[in-house]
């Protein structure tokens, strides 16, 4: 308590010194901070995105999916079991038969994905009730990166070719019934989304499905098909994020640095022009490594004015901006972003930073103090330089 | 004022009292590649309630002997006991321990804490000991009121004449109510009428409180007050003198 006294005194004694430190250290705290709860909040928004668009709860997948491998996708399907089809019409299940085909926007060739979805599905936010209602050719949904790619429109018409399930050719002409805007560019990427049903009587797969979106809280196995859980679904996005942490702890540990520096710096001046102190705290009974741990206190104590001058500033400017967001525009990276990022600050997130400013400040402030033990008390008294 | 009378040249020793003996105490530093011999073969013994000055020039060794009393430094040589216990033999905990509960400090130059207010510099070496702040409270206003000082409790060092900085100093070496008081040069820096206050309070405090002063000091005014009075001269003892003081008037 006798150290903390002293520390809170000596810091204030200290003025500008003191805040200049202060200061920068509460910056550099504020700025770790939002720089993790602004990636923290796109990493929740693009989970929830993600799942609201693409995953759901998870995935069950024919086993020889491979959503990176076009070859295989062709024999990647098999037929939906009674039970299955049980789930499917409760709305817990939406199937989707995937496969591969051609499309000839303005007499150009483009490869694309064609998924089979059941129109009337409510779990994926896709909007698939558009593939009902037109009268003129095969209704199709597709996402405005893909319509920017083919140059397509609500209602232009599109040639579609396709192999059967026997390695036929065949053609149509698709109409394209509405143009969603997902912020998860794997569901939109060279992707036309049919329905179901006339999907499967296009490649002569009636009854058969390549994969199972799940809205169940807790997917039970089901044999013949590999779950996939969220975990899985969504480690690239994951990774991603850890890959943008990583990048930022660079800047966030350079700015850290220059204010542990300017605290190590004042510790050092600190000791060395208190001498007379030090010797008179040994004279009045503390240990000399009592005295280390005064100075290393008063050290460590920049921190927790830093945050306390942090939060002064950074609780009304994380509130705010929690309010606005901070928005990107219509800018496309080809990763899930939403166009504005709302931050998100986690307790754990407030709680890690504290705790890494306070022991960053008690470890730079301890090395200089860490002379004090091995000073000369009666020189120390004397106030000579040691 | 006071007048001296050299009553004895022989060192008074009280053997039940005895709370400080040196035997053959010497101290060297290293200077160099060889040594710097400080003090050479002192021996000495101080009792309860002594009044006792190292008097001597710049160099004699005096602040080098109180700081061995004081713990804070140890012989080379010899053996020094302080309070029963031989200094060389104490732990840093143990010396540290020593200095908080029985030793009392005063420097030439004050060294109270800046930032402190007066209150607070005399109450900060109890803070150490355990002791409710009820009876904190209580020994500091009664160190204070000891120097005169109860009006300024709440001042910082920064608002205080030298005389009355060194007046909290003598308060906070005397609050916690020490056996021993070591003083270095308590009136160097003090003009004449606040070096006779400041050495007529210690010596009251000497009186009322039984409290053993050994002052270091080449100071006429502090001679003056001087019960026994110990030359040194080149770090050897010249003089150990019982002087009566008896008021001129």
């Amino acid at each position: 308590m006798v150290a903390f006294k002293l520390a809170y005194r000596n810091l204030i004694g200290a003025g500008t010194r003191t805040w200049l430190n202060v200061s920068v250290l509460s910056f550099a705290f504020v700025l770790i901070i939002f720089h993790n709860g602004m990636l923290d909040g796109w990493n929740r928004q693009s989970r929830k995105d993600t799942q609201q668009w693409e995953v759901a709860n998870g995935q069950y997948w024919h086993p020889h999916y491979d959503k990176l491998d076009v070859y295989s996708i062709k024999d990647a399907h098999k037929p939906l079991d009674a039970q299955i089809i049980g789930k499917v019409k409760d709305g817990s299940l939406v199937p989707m038969l995937i496969q591969q085909a051609t499309i000839y926007p303005q007499g150009r060739m483009q490869s694309v994905l064609l998924k089979g979805i059941p129109h009337d599905q409510q779990l994926l936010k896709l909007p698939t009730q558009e593939l009902k209602g037109v009268t003129e050719g095969l209704p199709a949904v597709i996402g405005k990166r893909m319509a920017t790619a083919a140059k397509l429109g609500i209602g232009d018409k599109v040639l579609i070719r396709w192999r059967d399930k026997n390695g036929t050719f065949d053609a149509t002409e698709l109409t394209i019934a509405s143009v969603f805007n997902a912020d998860v560019p794997s569901i939109d990427n060279g992707q036309i989304y049919i329905d179901f049903e006339a999907m499967q009587t296009m490649m002569g797969l009636q009854g058969d499905a390549t994969l199972l979106v799940t809205g169940e809280e807790k997917p039970a196995t089901m044999d013949g098909w590999d779950f996939k859980d969220i975990k899985f679904l969504l480690a690239e996005l994951d990774q991603l994020i850890e890959s943008k942490k990583g990048g930022g702890i660079v800047l966030q540990a350079v700015l850290l640095l220059i204010a542990l520096l300017a605290i190590f710096d004042t510790q050092v001046l600190s000791i060395f022009r208190r001498q007379k102190e030090i010797g008179t705290f040994i004279a009045l009974g503390l240990t000399r490594w009592q005295v280390v741990g005064v100075f290393t206190i008063e050290g460590a104590a920049h921190s927790i004015l830093a945050i306390v001058l942090g939060a002064a500033y950074g609780i009304p400017f994380f509130i705010w901006l929690n309010a606005i967001g901070l928005s990107f525009g219509d800018v496309d990276v080809g990763i899930t972003m939403a166009a504005t990022i709302y931050p998100y600050y986690s307790v754990r997130l407030i709680l890690s930073t504290i705790v890494l400013v306070v022991i960053a400040s008690a470890i730079v402030s301890y090395l200089p103090a860490r002379k004090i033990a091995r000073m000369n008390p009666t020189e120390a008294l004397k106030g000579k330089i040691q | 004022m006071v007048k001296r009378i050299v009553v004895d040249d022989i060192i008074f020793q009280d053997m039940d009292n005895q709370i400080i003996q040196l035997e053959h105490l010497t101290k060297r530093f290293p200077v160099g590649n060889g040594f710097f011999t400080a003090l050479t073969d002192i021996n000495l013994s101080f009792g309860k309630g002594e009044f006792a000055g190292l008097v001597g020039p710049s160099g004699s060794g005096k602040t080098t002997l109180l700081n061995i009393i004081g713990s804070l430094d140890v012989p080379s040589e010899g053996k020094a006991t302080v309070l029963g216990r031989s200094i060389a033999e104490l732990s840093q905990k143990q010396a540290a321990n020593m200095r908080n509960h029985h030793i009392g400090f005063i420097f030439q130059t004050y060294n109270l804490l800046p930032v402190y207010t007066v209150y607070e510099n005399v109450e900060f070496a109890l803070l150490l000991q355990n002791i409710s702040a009820e009876e904190r409270r209580k020994a500091v206003m009664q160190a204070l009121e000891w120097v005169g000082l109860t009006d300024k409790e709440k001042s910082k060092p920064s608002m205080l004449s030298g005389g009355e900085c060194q007046r909290v100093a003598i308060a906070r070496s005397m609050v916690k109510r020490p056996k021993i008081v070591l003083a270095d040069e308590p009136t160097a820096n003090l003009d004449s009428k606040n070096s006779h206050h400041i050495l007529q309070t210690m010596q009251k405090l000497n009186e009322e409180l039984g409290v053993t002063f050994i002052f270091s000091t080449h100071d006429e005014k502090v001679m003056q007050y001087l019960k026994r009075q110990i030359s040194l001269a080149d770090g050897k003892v010249v003089a150990d003198e019982q002087v009566e003081l008896v008021s001129s008037q």
